[in-house]
C-alpha cells in the first residue's frame, strides 16, 4: 500500500451472511487518475463502491482514503467525496432546486454558496427550467442527471460514480463525459463503474475487471485489449441453418473462437484475410463484420459474459 | 491569542443538527397533509368524547373521579395525540427513507453518520411534539379543563410520551423490508393501548384482573402523567414509576435505533 495513493485498499472483503460479495481485492488509485470497475451483474462493484465511499464497513481488509481510515474518519472523508449511487436517492416530494439546497446543508456549506453552485449545476444538468418542479415528476434520465449534479455540490476531490450513465440518452451521456473530463483536468479523481465499454475506454486511465468478487485483470484499457485479445475480431452470423456446422471447420483459422447464441466471434490478427479463408471453406455466413478488438472482448474473455443489455 | 485563533477557525455545525434541520425543512415543505391529522383528530375526539360522551356520563353518574368527563378525558387525549404523532412519524417515513426513496442512504454518503440521523429525526419529532403539546394545552385550557400550574409541563410530557414510542418504533422500522408488520402494530399495540390505557374511563372502572394489564400499557403511564399534571396532584412514587417507564422506552429505543440504523445503512 503506497502511502501517497489517494485511495488504497488491501484484502478488501465484504460478506453478507455466508456469501462473499467482495472476496479480497487490492486496489490503489492515484490522485488525478480516473479509474474504472468493470464486471458483470453481481460481480461486487456496488459493494466495493460502498466500502470505498466510507459508507459500508468492510468485513475484512484495510482501506485508506486521503490517507485516512474510513472506520475512524468517515465524516472527514465523506466531506471530500462526491457519490453517485447506482440507485437514485432523491427526495421525490421536494422540488428539484430544494433537493440541491437541502442536500448541501448536510455538508455545512453556507446557504449563499449552495444556491450559487446549485444554479450552476442545474444549468449543467440541463434542468434549470425544471428547478421548481417536484422531483417525482422528472423522467428517469432527468433524475439521474439531478443525482449527478447533487454529487458535485461539495466540490469533491474524489468522485465515485456507480453506473452514472445508465438511463441517460446519448446527448446527456456526452455532456456528462465532458463534465468528467473537465473535473479530471481540474485534478478531481474519478472512480467509475459502468456497463458501457466505450465509456470505460473513453474515460478510464486504468481499470479493473471484477468477477465474482475478485479482480481478474487490471490495466489501462488499451493494454488490457492487447493482453487479452487479438488485434481484430471477425463476427459471423449464419442464417436459418445455424452456426453449429461451421464452428469446427472455421475454428482453425482463429486464435480463439467465442460461440454466442446469435453469432461467432473469431479472434484473429487480420480479419479480412480470415474472412476469405472462411469463404474458401464453403461456409456462407449471412453477414460478416471485421472490427478492432475492444474492452467488450476482454470482458468476454475474462468473465465469459457479454454485455449486451 | 488563543481566542483569535479560535475565532479565525470556521465553526462547524454539529452533524446531528444538520439532520434535525433537514427533517424540519422537509416538513415545512410538505406539512399540509399532516397538520390535519395532528390537530383535527384530537379536537374532534375532544368534541365528541368530551362533550358527547361527557354529556351522557354526567346524565347518568355525574362526575368521573370528581371531575366533569371533559376534564377527565382531555389530558388523556393529549397523551394519545403525542403517541400517535410519535408512532406515525417513525414507521412509514423511516421505512421509506431506508427502503423506498432511500434518502437516509443519501444522507450517510455525506458527513452524517447513522447515529446523527437518529438524533436529528427524533429531535425533530420532539420539536413537533412540543408545539403540538403547546397547542393542545392551550386548547384544553380554553375548554376550562386545567386547574394547576403543573399543566405548563404538558408540552414537555407530550415530548416524552411521543418519543417513548417514536424511538423504539424507529428502531423497529429500520430493520423492516416491508410495511406488512406495521398493520399488526396498529392492531395489537396501538389500538389496544388507545382503548385500554385508562384513557376514556378511570382505572377504578376496570375489573381487578385487568388492572395489571392496564399498568403494562406504556400509554397508561403517559395518560397518568398528563392527568396528574392537568389536575395538579400526584403521588411521588407513581410519578417516578411513570417517568421511568417512558424514559426507559426512550433510552432503550434510542440505543437500538442507532444500532439498527447503522446496521441497515452501513452494512
Ligand atoms: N445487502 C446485501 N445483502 C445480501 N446480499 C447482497 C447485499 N448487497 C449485495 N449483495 C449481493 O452481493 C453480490 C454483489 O452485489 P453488487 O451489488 O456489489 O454487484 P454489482 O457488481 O454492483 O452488480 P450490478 O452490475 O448488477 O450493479 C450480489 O450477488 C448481491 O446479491
Ligand atoms: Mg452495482
Amino acid at each position: 500500500m503506497t502511502s501517497d495513493s489517494l485511495l488504497s485498499a488491501r484484502g478488501l472483503v465484504k460478506q453478507f451472511g455466508n456469501f462473499r460479495a467482495v472476496d479480497g481485492i487490492d486496489v490503489s488509485i492515484e490522485r488525478g487518475e480516473s479509474f474504472g470497475f468493470l464486471g458483470p451483474n453481481g460481480a461486487g462493484k456496488t459493494s466495493t463502491m460502498r466500502m470505498i465511499s466510507a459508507v459500508s464497513q468492510p468485513t475484512a481488509g484495510e482501506i485508506r482514503i486521503f490517507g485516512l481510515n474510513p472506520v475512524s474518519h468517515g465524516p472527514e472523508i465523506r466531506a471530500r467525496l462526491g457519490v453517485v449511487p447506482q440507485e437514485d436517492t432523491l427526495e421525490l416530494e421536494l422540488s428539484v432546486m430544494n433537493n440541491l439546497l437541502m442536500f448541501g446543508r448536510y455538508f455545512d456549506i453556507p446557504r449563499k454558496v449552495i444556491r450559487q453552485r446549485a444554479t450552476e449545476l442545474l444549468e449543467f444538468a440541463q434542468l434549470s427550467d425544471r428547478a421548481d418542479d417536484k422531483c417525482d415528476n422528472l423522467s428517469g434520465g432527468m433524475k439521474r442527471r439531478l443525482t449527478i449534479a447533487r454529487s458535485l455540490l461539495n466540490q469533491p476531490e474524489l468522485l465515485i460514480l456507480d453506473e452514472p450513465t445508465t438511463g441517460l440518452d446519448p446527448q446527456a451521456r456526452h455532456l456528462l463525459w465532458d463534465r468528467l473530463y473537465r473535473l479530471k483536468r481540474d485534478g478531481v479523481t474519478l472512480i467509475i463503474t459502468t456497463h458501457y465499454m466505450d465509456e470505460a475506454e473513453q474515460l478510464c486511465d486504468r481499470l479493473v475487471v471484477m468477477d465474482q468478487g475478485r479482480i481478474v485483470a487490471e490495466g489501462a484499457p488499451r493494454a488490457l485489449i492487447e493482453q487479452y485479445s487479438t488485434r481484430e475480431v471477425l463476427e459471423l452470423r449464419f442464417g436459418a441453418e445455424g452456426q453449429e456446422p461451421y464452428v469446427d471447420r472455421i475454428s482453425e483459422y482463429a486464435e480463439r473462437v467465442e460461440v454466442l447464441p446469435d453469432r461467432l466471434l473469431l479472434y484473429v490478427h487480420d480479419g479480412d484475410e480470415v474472412l476469405r479463408a472462411v469463404h474458401a471453406t464453403g461456409a456462407t455466413p449471412e453477414s460478416a463484420l471485421v472490427r478492432r478488438s475492444s474492452l467488450e472482448d476482454v470482458f468476454l474473455r475474462l468473465t465469459g459474459r457479454t454485455l449486451v443489455d | 491569542m488563543d481566542r483569535t485563533i479560535r475565532r479565525g477557525r470556521t465553526r462547524t455545525w454539529p452533524r446531528w443538527h444538520r439532520s434535525l434541520w433537514y427533517h424540519g425543512a422537509f416538513y415545512l415543505q410538505t406539512w399540509r397533509a399532516s397538520v390535519i391529522s395532528t390537530f383535527l383528530f384530537p379536537l374532534l375526539y375532544l368534541a365528541s368524547m368530551g362533550l358527547g360522551v361527557g354529556h351522557l356520563v354526567s346524565a347518568h353518574t355525574g362526575l368521573v373521579e370528581g371531575r366533569s368527563y371533559l376534564r377527565f378525558v382531555a389530558p388523556g387525549l393529549l397523551a394519545i395525540t403525542a403517541m400517535n404523532l410519535g408512532e406515525s412519524e417513525s414507521m412509514w417515513p423511516v421505512l421509506g427513507a431506508v427502503k423506498w426513496v432511500r434518502t437516509y442512504h443519501a444522507a450517510v454518503a455525506t458527513p452524517l453518520e447513522p447515529e446523527d440521523i437518529v438524533l436529528g429525526k427524533l429531535a425533530w419529532v420532539g420539536v413537533r411534539l412540543f408545539f403540538t403539546g403547546v397547542v393542545l394545552t392551550i386548547t384544553i385550557a380554553f375548554f376550562g379543563a386545567l386547574n394547576s400550574w403543573w399543566a405548563l409541563t404538558l408540552p414537555l410530557l407530550a415530548v416524552l410520551i411521543g418519543l417513548a414510542f417514536a424511538a423504539p418504533l424507529m428502531a423497529f422500522a429500520s430493520t423492516r423490508e416491508s410495511d406488512a408488520s406495521f398493520t399488526s402494530i396498529y392492531r395489537f399495540l396501538i389500538i389496544p393501548m388507545f382503548l385500554f390505557s385508562a384513557t376514556f374511563y378511570p382505572m377504578s372502572q376496570y375489573p381487578g384482573y385487568l388492572r395489571p394489564v392496564v399498568q403494562l400499557m406504556p400509554l397508561y403511564h403517559g395518560v397518568a402523567l398528563a392527568r396528574s399534571a392537568a389536575f395538579g396532584h400526584a403521588e411521588v412514587g407513581s410519578m417516578v414509576l411513570h417517568l421511568t417507564v417512558l424514559g426507559g422506552m426512550l433510552f432503550l429505543g434510542l440505543r437500538s435505533a442507532k444500532k439498527n440504523l447503522r446496521r441497515r445503512l452501513a452494512s
